[in-house]
C-alpha cells in the first residue's frame, strides 16, 4: 500500500504534472502555428486592447448580458471555477507533496475553507449535471462524454473530500483521489475540459475581432 | 473605359512639342449652354471637349472649335480616341448609336455602351442591344449573330477583331440545372466558339493573330482557361485574367492551387512559388519578363517579376505596373497606411498623394511621371518630385519622343493649358 | 439519456407538418453517393478549416447558453433545434462522428438547417462565454454544401446571376445604364441640372447599390441622386459592372464568386479613382465589402473606405451639409441592422441621423449590438418561399418587439431586414410600414429646388 503511495505520488505524480502542463502548453504552441500556418489573417486581426477587454467582461461575474440572464448559473459556475482552480492549488497536502517532489512551497489555504471550496465543487457538479437533465437545451447537446466529463472532474473532489474526513476506508480513499487527481490532470489537455486555455483564446479572438474590425461590444 | 496614358512614340513624334503654352478658355462654355457635362480633353492636348445641355433633352458637343451640327435627346460617355477623333453614345428619337466627330453612325440600336478601341485608336467597338439580342458593332459594322447577353468586350490591339462572353441560349431564372450545364461561350467577331461553359469571363486577345483565351468555369466549382474554346487540360479552384506571351503565343494565367496562386502558362506551372494573391500579370515590351501584383501574405502586397517579389511590401494596394520601354525597370502604384505613392522597382518614392494615376516612362526608360492629386488640388509628379501648381484637373502627362520635354494638360481657373515643359522644369 | 436522434425530415419534437420542396435540394441530393460525400467533408473540414474550428469544436462544453441569443430557438417555443449549438450538434458534430459518411437526405437537411435556420447574425458569438462563432461554423456547412451542389434553389440561381453578370437579379449592362439615364431624367424635372455623374474619374466618392435597386427600387437611386445634389457631393457611379455590391456568393460558400464579385467592384471604384465607396443601405453588402470579401482576396481591411449609408448621412447631418426643413412627425422605431450595428458598429450613428430627421422615436428592446436579427440575413430570405413560413415562425420574437413600440413605422437601413421584416408585418398583422432612412430624409430635408 504504501509502495503503491509513494508510486503515485512521486512518478505517477510528476507524469501527470508534466502531461498536464506539456500538453496545455503544446496544445497553445500547436494552436498558434497552426493560426501561423493556415489561418495567418487571423493573427493580424488579434488586438490586445479589444481582445482583453471582451476577456475581462466575461471573466466578471454579471458584467455580460447573458450571465445576467442567467443568474443562478452564473453565481454556481463562477463559484465553482474559483473553488476549482484555487483548492488544487493551494491545499496544504498538495503544496507538502509539491515541497517534497520539487523543494517549493507556497501559501497554503485554511483546511477548513479549503474543505468548503471543495464542497462548493461538488455543488456545482451537481448542477451543472441537474442542468443537463432538466434543461432541454442542455440536454439536447448532451452526450455520454458530457456525463463522463462531469464525472472526471467531480470524482478528485468527492474523494479528496472523502480523504480529508478520514472516513471509513481512508487508505483507499487517497490512493482512489490521487488515481483519479491524476486521470483528470493527464485527461484536461485532451478533452473540451482544455476550455480553459483554448476558451481563453477563442475569447480574445472574437473579441477583437468585435472590437477593433466590426467597433462593436461583444458581451 | 479607353486605355489611359501609354501612347506610343511614333503617335507622339508629330505632335508641337514647341509651342510653350496654349490655352482655351471655357468660361463662356457655361455661359452659352444651359450646364456642360464631362469635359474632355484629347491624347495630344490640341483639343478639348464637353457635352452641353442646350435645350429641354436637347444635348449637343461643344468643342474648341464650336459646337457640333448636331444634336441628341442625349449624349454620354464623350472620349477622345488616341487618334484624336472624337466619340460618344448618342441618342437620336431615342435610337442609340455612336457618333464620331458629329457624325453619327448608320446603325441604330436599342442601347449602345462599352466603347473599346484599337491601340492606335483607329478603330472602334461597342456593346449594343436590339430587340432585346446582343452583340458588338465594330467601326458600324454590327455582328451577324446576336445573342441573349453580352459581357467582358474587347478589341483586338490593332482594332481588326472584337470579341466578348454571351449567352447562347435563353435561360429563365431558377433554371440552375441548365446554367450549370453551360448557356455561356466566347465569341470572336460574332461568331461563338462551338462549346458553352458555366461561366465565361475576360476574353484576351493574342498579339496579333486571331486568337482568343478567356477564363471558363466547368460547373460550380472548376475553373480553368480556354483557349479558342479548348479548355487547358487541368481544371483549379480559380483562375485570373490570362494573357498571351507576345513572343511566343503561349497563353499564361494566374491559377490557384489549394489556397495559393501561382502562375501558369498552357496549364503548367510557370513560377516555383505560390502566392496569396496573384494578378494583373504583364509581359516586358521585349516579352522576357513577367511581373504581376502578388500578395507574398495575408495583408502585405508588392509586385513580384519573374516569381521573384520586391522586398518591400505594402498593407492596403498596389496597383497598375508598368514597364519602362527597355523592359529594364517596373514602376506601380503603392498604397501603405493611407499614402499613395509610386515605387520603382522596389524603391518608394519619397512624396505621397491623396491620389495617383497610372505611372508613365519616358522613352529612355530614365524617368517615370504621373498626374496626382495632393494638398487639394491636381498636379504632376516625376520621379518623386512635386510640380510646383496646384490645378483643378489633370490628365496624364505624356513624354515627347526624345524623352526631355513634357506635355501637361490641365485646367485651371476656367482655362484650358496645353504646356509643354522640359523635365529640367521640375522642382528638385 | 440516449441522444436524440437527428431526423431528416423535420426537427426533434417539432415535424413539419408537409416537408419542404426543394428542387436545388432534391435535384443535389439525387446525384450524391456516399463516397463523394466523405470525400468533400473530409476535404473541407481537412484543407479548408484549421486552428479556428477546432478551437470551437474543442472548446464548446455543449453548456446550451448560446440559446435564448437566437431568434429561431426563441421564437419556436425554445426548441432547441434551433439553438445554435443544436445547429452545429445537427450538421457538423453528425459529420465528425460519423467521419463524413453521412447520408445523403441528411446532407439535404443540414443544408437547410444552414441555409434557412441560422441568420449567421453573429449575435450568439455574444452570447456564447467562449465566442465561438456559431455562424462560422454554419458557413462551413453551406461551404460542404456548394462542394456538393446541394444549395437551395433560389439562392443558387442568385449566386448564379453574380456570377454572369456581377450582379444579384440579372440586370444587364445595358439595362443599369439606362435606369441610372432614366433616373437622372426623372430627377431632372426637381432639378434641372442634377445629374447621376457616369464614370466620372476622381470623383470623391463612387456609390454603390444593391440590384434589386435598379430593378424594383429605382426610386431610391433617384433619392440618393437628390441628396448627393443638395449636400454637393463629388460623387459618381461605373457604367460597367461592378457597380453592385452584394454578395449571396459569401452565404452559399462559393467563396470564388465572392473574391470575384468583390475584385470587380473594388477594382471599379479604384479605376474610378475615388476616395471612398459609399453604398446605399444594405447590410450583408456591407458585410461582404468590409468584412468577408476583401478577407478571401488577401486584403486586411478594404483598400477603399467603405462608407455605409448610415455613417454617410451621420457625416452630411452633422457636417450641416443637410438641413431638415420639419422633422417627421409620425412615430418610428429603428431595426438595428445585425451587419451593421454588431458587424460594423453604426448602431450609434443611426441613432443620431434617426433623431436628426425624426420627432417621434421609441427603441425597441433589446437594441443595438443586442437586437435580434430580421430573420431575412444571412441569406435565408434569398432562399425563396419554400422557406417563407418557418422564418416566420422564427421570428415572433422579432413581432414582439416592433409591436411593443407601437410605433406604425420601422426604419430599417438593410435591405434584407426591409423584405423581411416587411413580411413579419404582414405575417403578424402588425400593420406597420417599413422605410429606408433615405425615404424620411428625402421627405424632410431641404432641397435646392425649394430655395
Ligand atoms: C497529482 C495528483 C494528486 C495528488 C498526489 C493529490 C494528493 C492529495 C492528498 C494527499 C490529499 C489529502 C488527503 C487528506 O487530507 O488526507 C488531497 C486532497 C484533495 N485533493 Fe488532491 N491530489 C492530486 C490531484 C488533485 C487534483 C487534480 C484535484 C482537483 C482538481 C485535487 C483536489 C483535492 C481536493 C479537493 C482535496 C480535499 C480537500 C479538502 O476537502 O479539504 N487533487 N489530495
Ligand atoms: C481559466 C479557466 C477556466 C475558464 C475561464 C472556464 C470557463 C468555463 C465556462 C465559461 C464554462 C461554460 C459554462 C459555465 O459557465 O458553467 C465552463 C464550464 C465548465 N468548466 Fe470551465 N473554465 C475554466 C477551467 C476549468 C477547469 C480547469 C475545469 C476542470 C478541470 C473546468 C470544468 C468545467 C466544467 C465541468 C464545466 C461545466 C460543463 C457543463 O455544463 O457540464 N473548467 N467553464
Ligand atoms: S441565427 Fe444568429 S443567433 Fe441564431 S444561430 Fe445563427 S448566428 Fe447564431
Ligand atoms: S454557449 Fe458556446 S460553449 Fe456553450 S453550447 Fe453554445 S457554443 Fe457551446
Ligand atoms: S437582413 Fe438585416 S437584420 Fe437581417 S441579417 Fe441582414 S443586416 Fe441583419
Amino acid at each position: 500500500m504504501h509502495d503503491l503511495y509513494s508510486f503515485l505520488t512521486g512518478p505517477i505524480a510528476a507524469f501527470s504534472l508534466i502531461v498536464f502542463f506539456g500538453g496545455m502548453l503544446f496544445k497553445i504552441l500547436n494552436m498558434v502555428y497552426t493560426v501561423y500556418r493556415k489561418e495567418r489573417f487571423i493573427l493580424s486581426y488579434i488586438s490586445l486592447r479589444y481582445g482583453l477587454r471582451s476577456l475581462v467582461h466575461w471573466l466578471t461575474p454579471f458584467a455580460t448580458e447573458n450571465m445576467r440572464q442567467h443568474p443562478a448559473m452564473t453565481a454556481v459556475t463562477f463559484l465553482f471555477h474559483i473553488c476549482l482552480l484555487l483548492v488544487p492549488v493551494f491545499l496544504l497536502s498538495h503544496i507538502v507533496l509539491m515541497e517534497e517532489l520539487l523543494d517549493i512551497r507556497w501559501l497554503a489555504l485554511p483546511d477548513s475553507a479549503a474543505d468548503g471550496m471543495t464542497a462548493m465543487v461538488v455543488g456545482g457538479c451537481i448542477f451543472f449535471l441537474a442542468r443537463r437533465i432538466i434543461s432541454p437545451e442542455v440536454r439536447y447537446l448532451t452526450s455520454a462524454s458530457d456525463y463522463f466529463l462531469l464525472a472526471l472532474v467531480v470524482l478528485p473532489f468527492l474523494s479528496g473530500f472523502y480523504a480529508f474526513h478520514q472516513w471509513p476506508g481512508y487508505p483507499y480513499a487517497v490512493i482512489f483521489h490521487i488515481l483519479s487527481g491524476e486521470i483528470l490532470l493527464i485527461a484536461i489537455p485532451f478533452t473540451r475540459l482544455s476550455h480553459m486555455i483554448v476558451g481563453l483564446l477563442t475569447r480574445v479572438y472574437t473579441g477583437s475581432e468585435f472590437g477593433k474590425v466590426r467597433q462593436a461590444k461583444d458581451w | 473605359m479607353l486605355p489611359i496614358g501609354g501612347c506610343q512614340m511614333n503617335q507622339t513624334k508629330n505632335w508641337d512639342w514647341n509651342t510653350a503654352e496654349k490655352i482655351v478658355s471655357l468660361k463662356e462654355w457655361g455661359d452659352e449652354a444651359n450646364w456642360v457635362e464631362d469635359f474632355q480633353i484629347s491624347g495630344d492636348g490640341e483639343q478639348v471637349a464637353a457635352i452641353v445641355n442646350i435645350g429641354p433633352e436637347e444635348f449637343s458637343v461643344r468643342t474648341g472649335n464650336g459646337q457640333w451640327d448636331t444634336s441628341f435627346d442625349k449624349i454620354w460617355n464623350l472620349r477622345f480616341l488616341l487618334d484624336g477623333r472624337l466619340a460618344a453614345f448618342v441618342s437620336i428619337d431615342g435610337e442609340w448609336t455612336v457618333a464620331v466627330d458629329d457624325n453619327p453612325w448608320e446603325n441604330r440600336f436599342e442601347y449602345v455602351w462599352n466603347l473599346v478601341s484599337s491601340q492606335d485608336g483607329a478603330h472602334i467597338a461597342a456593346a449594343f442591344q436590339a430587340d432585346r439580342k446582343y452583340g458588338m458593332v465594330q467601326d458600324d459594322a454590327p455582328w451577324e449573330q446576336t445573342y441573349y447577353n453580352i459581357s467582358e468586350m474587347a478589341m483586338s490591339p490593332d482594332g481588326s477583331h472584337t470579341a466578348a462572353s454571351v449567352q447562347t441560349v435563353s435561360l429563365n431564372e431558377g433554371e440552375i440545372g441548365k446554367f450549370a450545364a453551360g448557356v455561356f461561350t466566347a465569341a470572336l467577331n460574332g461568331k461563338a466558339w462551338n462549346r458553352n461553359f458555366t461561366n465565361v469571363w475576360k476574353v484576351a486577345f493574342h498579339p496579333s493573330r486571331e486568337s482568343i483565351a478567356a477564363e471558363i468555369r466547368l460547373g460550380r466549382s472548376d475553373y480553368t482557361i480556354a483557349v479558342d474554346g479548348i479548355p487547358w487540360n487541368r481544371n483549379y479552384n480559380a483562375v485570373w485574367e490570362p494573357c498571351y506571351d507576345p513572343a511566343t503565343g503561349a497563353v499564361t494565367a494566374p491559377v490557384r492551387i489549394g489556397s495559393a496562386w501561382y502562375l501558369a502558362e498552357n496549364g503548367d506551372i510557370l513560377w516555383d512559388r505560390g502566392f496569396v494573391q496573384l494578378w494583373h500579370h504583364l509581359f516586358s515590351p521585349d516579352s522576357r519578363k513577367i511581373a504581376a501584383v502578388v500578395a507574398t501574405d495575408f495583408g502585405k502586397w508588392t509586385i513580384a517579376v519573374d516569381g521573384k517579389p520586391w522586398r518591400v511590401n505594402f498593407d492596403e494596394l498596389v496597383m497598375d505596373p508598368v514597364f519602362s520601354p527597355d523592359s529594364q525597370k517596373l514602376a506601380a502604384i503603392v498604397k501603405n497606411r493611407g499614402q499613395w505613392s509610386i515605387a520603382v522597382d522596389g524603391k518608394v518614392w519619397d512624396s505621397h498623394f491623396d491620389m495617383t494615376w497610372k505611372p508613365v516612362f519616358s522613352p529612355d526608360s530614365q524617368f517615370a511621371a504621373v498626374a496626382v492629386e495632393s494638398e487639394g488640388g491636381y498636379t504632376f509628379a516625376l520621379n518623386g518630385r512635386i510640380w510646383n501648381d496646384r490645378y483643378q484637373a489633370v490628365r496624364d502627362p505624356v513624354f515627347s519622343p526624345s524623352g526631355d520635354k513634357m506635355l501637361l494638360r490641365y485646367i485651371h481657373d476656367g482655362r484650358y493649358f496645353r504646356k509643354v515643359i522640359s523635365t529640367g522644369d521640375f522642382p528638385s | 439519456m440516449t441522444e436524440p436522434v437527428v431526423k431528416t425530415d423535420g426537427h426533434p419534437e417539432n415535424p413539419q407538418e408537409s416537408p419542404i420542396k426543394d428542387e436545388g435540394l432534391e435535384a443535389g441530393v439525387a446525384n450524391l453517393s456516399g463516397d463523394r460525400i466523405e470525400k468533400v467533408i473530409h476535404q473541407i473540414l481537412k484543407d479548408e478549416t484549421a486552428a479556428r474550428f477546432k478551437a470551437y469544436i474543442e472548446t464548446c462544453v455543449h453548456c446550451g447558453l448560446c440559446s435564448n441569443a437566437c431568434h429561431f430557438y426563441l421564437s419556436n417555443d425554445k426548441n432547441p433545434a434551433f439553438s445554435p449549438a443544436g445547429k452545429v450538434k445537427q450538421t457538423i458534430w453528425e459529420m465528425m462522428k460519423r467521419k463524413g459518411r453521412v447520408a445523403p437526405d441528411s446532407i439535404r437537411r443540414m443544408s437547410e438547417i444552414a441555409h434557412t435556420e441560422c441568420n449567421l447574425c453573429k449575435r450568439c458569438s455574444m452570447y456564447c462565454p467562449f465566442g465561438i462563432d456559431i455562424a462560422y461554423m454554419m458557413l462551413v456547412v453551406r461551404r460542404i454544401c456548394h462542394k456538393l451542389e446541394v444549395t437551395p434553389l433560389y439562392i443558387q440561381d442568385t449566386v448564379n446571376s453574380h456570377s454572369a453578370t456581377m450582379n444579384q437579379m440579372w440586370v444587364k449592362e445595358d439595362e443599369w445604364v439606362d435606369t441610372l439615364q432614366w433616373q437622372e431624367e426623372d430627377a431632372r424635372e426637381e432639378i434641372p441640372d442634377i445629374r447621376i455623374p457616369l464614370e466620372k474619374e476622381g470623383a470623391e466618392i463612387m456609390y454603390s447599390v444593391i440590384a434589386p435597386e435598379p430593378k424594383f427600387q429605382a426610386e431610391l437611386i433617384y433619392q440618393a441622386a437628390i441628396l448627393m445634389k443638395t449636400a454637393g457631393v463629388d460623387w459618381t457611379m461605373p457604367a460597367t459592372p461592378g457597380w453592385d455590391n452584394s454578395d449571396m456568393a459569401m452565404y452559399t460558400g462559393d467563396n470564388e464568386i465572392m473574391g470575384r464579385l468583390k475584385r470587380k467592384h473594388f477594382e471599379t471604384a479604384m479605376r474610378l479613382r475615388v476616395k471612398k465607396i459609399v453604398m446605399g443601405e444594405c447590410g450583408h453588402a456591407f458585410r461582404s465589402v468590409y468584412d468577408m470579401g476583401n478577407r478571401w482576396l488577401g486584403w486586411r481591411m478594404p483598400p477603399v473606405r467603405i462608407v455605409h449609408a448610415i455613417e454617410f448621412y451621420y457625416d452630411l447631418l452633422k457636417a450641416g451639409k443637410i438641413k431638415i426643413k420639419k422633422k417627421y412627425q409620425e412615430p418610428v422605431t429603428l431595426h438595428d441592422p445585425c451587419n451593421v450595428s454588431r458587424g460594423g458598429g453604426l448602431h450609434e450613428k443611426a441613432r443620431y441621423v434617426v433623431n436628426a430627421i425624426c420627432e417621434n422615436f421609441t427603441e425597441m428592446h433589446p437594441n443595438r449590438e443586442h437586437n435580434y436579427c430580421c430573420a431575412a440575413g444571412g441569406g435565408v430570405i434569398n432562399c425563396g418561399p419554400p422557406y417563407k413560413l418557418n422564418r416566420m415562425r422564427g421570428n415572433r420574437v422579432k413581432a414582439d418587439q416592433i409591436a411593443d413600440t407601437k410605433a406604425k413605422i420601422v426604419i430599417a437601413p438593410c435591405h434584407n431586414c426591409h423584405s423581411g421584416l416587411e413580411d413579419i408585418s404582414r405575417h403578424y398583422k402588425l400593420d406597420v410600414e417599413i422605410k429606408f432612412l433615405i425615404n424620411i430624409l428625402y421627405e424632410v430635408m431641404e432641397k435646392p429646388s425649394q430655395e
